[in-house]
């Protein structure tokens, strides 16, 4: 064994001994037209410092009221995780000082979050594992702290505060998650949830799902938690996964050394795919939280929660499910394909005109998605609408065309928005199953290949395939597979 | 005509400027010639703009030449304290860190006041960020009381209270906190209220602490109090904390007198410390009201003398947040410095003054991290109790009378080195800012040196008509509100 591989296996044993434990704070903005304490727009991408008012400038003698949307919502999604909506919440200033939050302090809520409880089924290993939540609750988003190349030796920020007091909610797990790999499920899973809701868009590279990490490692075994340390700046779910596997090697290295780990925010660098700490526990910020007095305390009814469960829409679980059953396909063909509720519907609609789920699913999982991920289209701009795919997946299913030409007609819809049975005609591809048509084919591919057709004459079986094909050849796929046996057959016979 | 404007009230003012007797403008030349002669003398605006005065004047006398129906405040002057925010009109809480500041927006009663027809004299002076209780903590100049030019007028909406006083404008709004319109209008001869909480839109009064602030009206007589406060309260959708109980008072309810109103007094709070002429005044107006047909008795407010304690928790608990802003990123001043948070340090600095740091610390100490249960929550806790001192006095009675500060103005300078002295002056002020109930200081007669002496009246949420009705009632027993200070005798000569 050489040196590096006994290293290598050595660190694998190492890793081998410990378990990660992670929680994960997620931020999600929420969708709603304007901002949660002023009436400006929450639009994503506008000049900046266009979308603010004095409200949301923080400006003096200014306050703050609440967007019922933003409460709405943030129940939605609790409800959606089967969290218990607290009939009285309470908002709290959370005190800091930075250029981009206007007011000092920020709007969220503490000690009285709107939802408490609740969980996400992830698929770990085979098998669903609830991540159990803590909390949910509102606050407002702060703006954005920007660095331009400054002239030299000038450190220039600039802020824009459009983003200022756009609704987000934080949702908090509990420490349940193992691994990196569960921490990217669990995000995909809420992702799915959030968008599935239409809450939130669910989008990480333009900020309006965040994601933090709370990760610490322990012995298998053992019951306490290990010290844990915080990590920031993960722009996307598989960064996410990197860092919490970057962390959790870097904590097994300094134990299995006899060190300790110090409690830290750490902030990851995606290029260099390592964490970096940004600071101490001793640096860390006294938030000064106090129940935020320009805000009464939110009471929400029995009666209005549950209007507000009433149009919840069907959920990714739920969905899953019932595809399932009504169309009698794989469990792993139904996750597929409730990936986004769009892509759901449109399933849906084929199988349904298609009269076979799996052979629908099918199509739609290799034909439809292999396209999608070449152009990027979303299912919704997709050139083929589900009834015309659906009356596809019927003609290849009743055996009306064969899957060959199923496949070029497919290629064909991609340009042309006429149903497959005009196109077919349209493009002479037709089956050819009539008697004198198949006979005519035959002679020809016997003509053209006398040699094998005497090899097959005398006995050799083998040539016949050679002959099949050349005839299927002949007629660009359209001959009937079996008939045009027959014909052969008979070809071979009556030529002899 | 001058001496007829000199001493009319708000109210006849704005009925013979809509009955057209006279022009709002000829109303605004007067006050603004008054405020020319002593307004310098008494720093009492920090900010005036005499012509922009006459424009808003002259546009009243448009829309009543228009045919409009406006209010009994048509064409009156309203001075407004410079916390409450103005579009385009430097409001600077009388704190450095605001120099040059324009707000864009105007405040809710900024509004309304216009919608009303009243026309603003400008800005008036007060303590930095309404902290205090002399106006000493201007960062610019202090204010001097129209009675005595060596005394304060109080604070922290003293501008306010001494340009009414000093007859520069009839009405004036203030903000009180912990006091600040009750004890100014008792320094200097007018009348004060501070409303109920959440009865008048906070929306554009710059925060001090937002579960105490109130804007509130200062007048010369009760029914002057009334007619402004009608014309600032109720609902407004852009303050969550205001109320719709809120609802104007009656004049006719004013004028019902005293009788048959059970009067409380709280012996527990009236004791040591009380000035023997304050507290004789105070025996002297409760002995009236009684011959009046009221009903006085004793009442207790067990927990209020933990007020002063509670209120400098929780006060500048919400003031460390809400000053938080001042930051030197979007506004106001800023000060160069290394890094951020030397420029942040260097602009709060030299931005905000000795009492508003001083006040800023204390809060920051009280929110943080292992002090929060034992400062800002215990405070929160007795605040309950005081409210419901409160409530459970306001079920003996239909109001509680008591004395608005300890003594008569004092001396400028006397208290300015001494914090807990100046904080004690507040300890008749605080329990009702506490409690939320409305409270009203009315001019009950003067010391011995002339001085004005003010005693208060606390009343139950949203029954600011008792109070008006019972200082009306004082007011057709004893009328003092004629006198004019000596100075402006002075002015109006020169």
């Amino acid at each position: 064994m050489s040196a590096r591989a006994e290293t290598e296996s050595k660190r694998g044993e190492a890793l081998a001994r410990y378990e990660t434990v992670v929680g994960l704070e997620v931020h999600a903005q929420l969708k709603t037209e304007s901002k949660i304490f002023c009436g400006c727009s929450t639009k994503f991408g506008a000049r900046p410092n266009t979308q603010v008012c004095p409200v949301c400038l923080g400006l003096p003698g200014v306050l703050p009221v609440l967007n019922e949307r933003a409460v709405r919502f943030a129940v939605m999604t609790g409800l959606a995780v089967g969290a218990e909506i607290a009939p009285r919440s309470v908002f709290a200033r959370k005190n800091y000082f930075y250029p981009d939050l206007p007011k000092g302090y920020q709007i969220s809520q503490y000690d009285r979050p709107l939802c408490i409880g609740g969980s996400v089924e992830i698929h770990a290993q085979d098998a669903w594992k609830r991540i159990r939540l803590v909390r949910i609750h509102l606050e407002e988003d702060a703006g954005k702290s920007l660095h331009p190349e400054g002239r030299e030796g000038v450190d220039t920020t600039r802020v824009d505060l459009n983003r200022a007091g756009v609704p987000l909610i934080e949702i908090v797990s509990e420490p349940d998650i193992r691994s990196g790999g569960e921490a990217y499920d669990y995000l995909v899973r809420l992702k799915q949830i959030l968008v599935y809701l239409d809450v939130c868009d669910g989008n990480m590279e333009e900020g309006s799902l965040r994601c933090d990490a709370n990760v610490s490692v322990r012995p298998r075994g053992q019951t306490a938690f290990g010290t844990k340390t915080e990590i920031k700046n993960m722009n996307s779910f598989r960064n996410v996964e990197r860092a919490i596997a970057f962390e959790t090697e870097r904590q097994i290295g300094i134990l299995e050394e006899g060190g300790r780990i110090v409690q830290e925010t750490l902030l990851w660098n995606a290029d260099k795919g390592t964490a970096e700490t940004m600071r101490s526990k001793e640096e860390a910020h006294d938030y000064r939280y106090f129940p935020e007095p320009d805000l009464l305390p939110l009471d929400l009814t029995p009666e209005w929660i549950e209007s507000v469960r009433a149009t919840l829409p069907e959920l990714p679980h739920d969905l899953r499910g019932r595809i399932q059953r009504e169309f009698e396909i794989p469990e792993y063909d139904a996750e597929v394909l409730s990936e986004t509720r769009a892509l759901a519907t449109y399933y849906e609609e084929t199988a349904r005109r298609s009269g076979n789920g799996k052979l629908a699913s099918n199509w739609v999982m290799t034909e439809v998605n292999g396209i999608r991920n070449k152009t990027g289209q979303s299912i919704e701009e997709f050139p083929i609408r589900p009834d015309r795919l659906g009356d596809l997946v019927r003609m290849i299913a009743s055996g009306t065309i064969s899957g060959k030409i199923g496949k070029q007609l497919f290629e064909l819809m991609l340009k042309d928005p006429e149903g497959p049975e005009t196109l077919v005609r349209k493009h002479g591809l037709l089956p050819i199953d009539d008697e004198a048509s198949l006979r005519a084919i035959a002679r020809e591919v016997i003509a053209a290949n006398p040699g094998p057709a005497a090899e097959v004459r005398a006995g050799k079986e083998r040539t016949f395939a050679f002959l099949v094909g050349q005839a299927m050849k002949q007629s660009r796929g359209r001959a009937h597979p079996e008939k045009i046996q027959d014909a052969l057959k008979k070809e071979l016979e009556e030529g002899a | 005509m001058s001496a007829d404007l000199l001493h009319a009230s708000a109210e006849a003012i704005g009925r013979s400027v809509v009955a057209k007797e006279r022009s709002a403008a000829e109303v605004a030349e007067f006050f603004l010639g008054r405020a020319s002669r002593t307004a310098e003398r008494l720093g009492t605006y920090l900010h005036r703009d005499p012509e922009r005065t006459l424009d808003a004047a002259r546009a009243v006398d448009r829309r009543i030449a228009a045919g409009e129906t406006l209010s009994p405040l048509a064409g009156v002057p309203v001075a407004l304290k410079d916390n409450l925010c103005t579009r385009g009109v430097p409001t600077t809480c009388g704190s450095r860190i605001l120099e040059g500041y324009r707000p864009p927006y105007d405040a809710h009663v900024v509004e309304r006041l216009r919608e009303a027809g009243a026309v603003s004299t400008g800005k008036t002076n007060c303590d930095e960020f309404a902290m205090g209780s002399s106006t000493e903590n201007s960062g610019y100049f202090p204010t001097r009381n129209p009675w005595d030019l060596d005394r304060v007028p109080g604070g922290s909406s003293g501008g306010s209270a001494a340009t009414v006083a000093a007859r520069e404008a009839p009405l004036a709004l203030g903000s009180d906190t912990g006091g600040s319109v009750r004890q100014p209008a008792a320094f200097c001869g007018v009348v004060g209220l501070k409303p109920t909480y959440g009865a008048v839109s906070r929306y554009g009064l710059v925060a001090f602490a937002s579960s105490l602030d109130q804007i509130g009206p200062f007048a010369r007589n009760a029914r002057d109090t009334a007619l402004l406060f009608n014309a600032i309260s109720g609902r407004d959708a852009r303050d969550s904390t205001s109320r719709a109980e809120a609802k104007p008072v009656m004049l006719d309810e004013v004028e019902r007198g005293a009788g048959g109103l059970r009067i409380g007094l709280p012996r527990d709070l009236i004791g040591e410390g009380l000035d023997p002429e304050i507290g004789a005044a105070l025996d002297r107006v409760a002995r009236s009201l009684e011959g009046a047909g009221a009903r006085v008795l004793d009442v207790s407010l067990p927990h209020a003398k933990y007020s002063i304690a509670t209120y400098y928790l929780i006060a500048p608990a919400e003031a460390s947040s809400n000053l938080a802003r001042y930051d030197g990123v979007r506004y106001g001043i800023r000060k160069p410095g290394r890094d951020l948070i030397d420029m942040y340090g260097a602009t709060r600095g030299a931005g905000f003054g000795r009492e508003v740091r001083r006040r800023i610390l204390l809060g920051t100490y009280a929110l943080s991290a292992g002090y929060y249960d034992a400062y800002y929550l215990r405070a929160m806790k007795v605040r309950t109790l005081i409210r419901k001192d409160f409530s459970d006095a306001l079920a003996r009675c239909d109001a509680i009378l008591l004395p608005t500060t300890p003594t008569p103005a004092f001396r400028l300078g006397e208290k300015v080195d001494d914090p807990l002295a100046m904080y004690l002056n507040d300890i008749f002020s605080i329990p009702a800012s506490l409690a939320g109930v409305p409270a009203l200081s009315f001019p009950a007669g003067f010391s011995k040196s002339a001085l004005p002496i003010g005693l208060q009246l606390v009343g139950r949420p949203f029954e600011e008509a008792t109070l008006l009705r019972i200082a009306r009632a004082w007011e057709s027993i004893e009328d003092v509100t004629d006198r004019v200070p000596p100075l402006v005798e002075d002015g109006a000569r020169a």
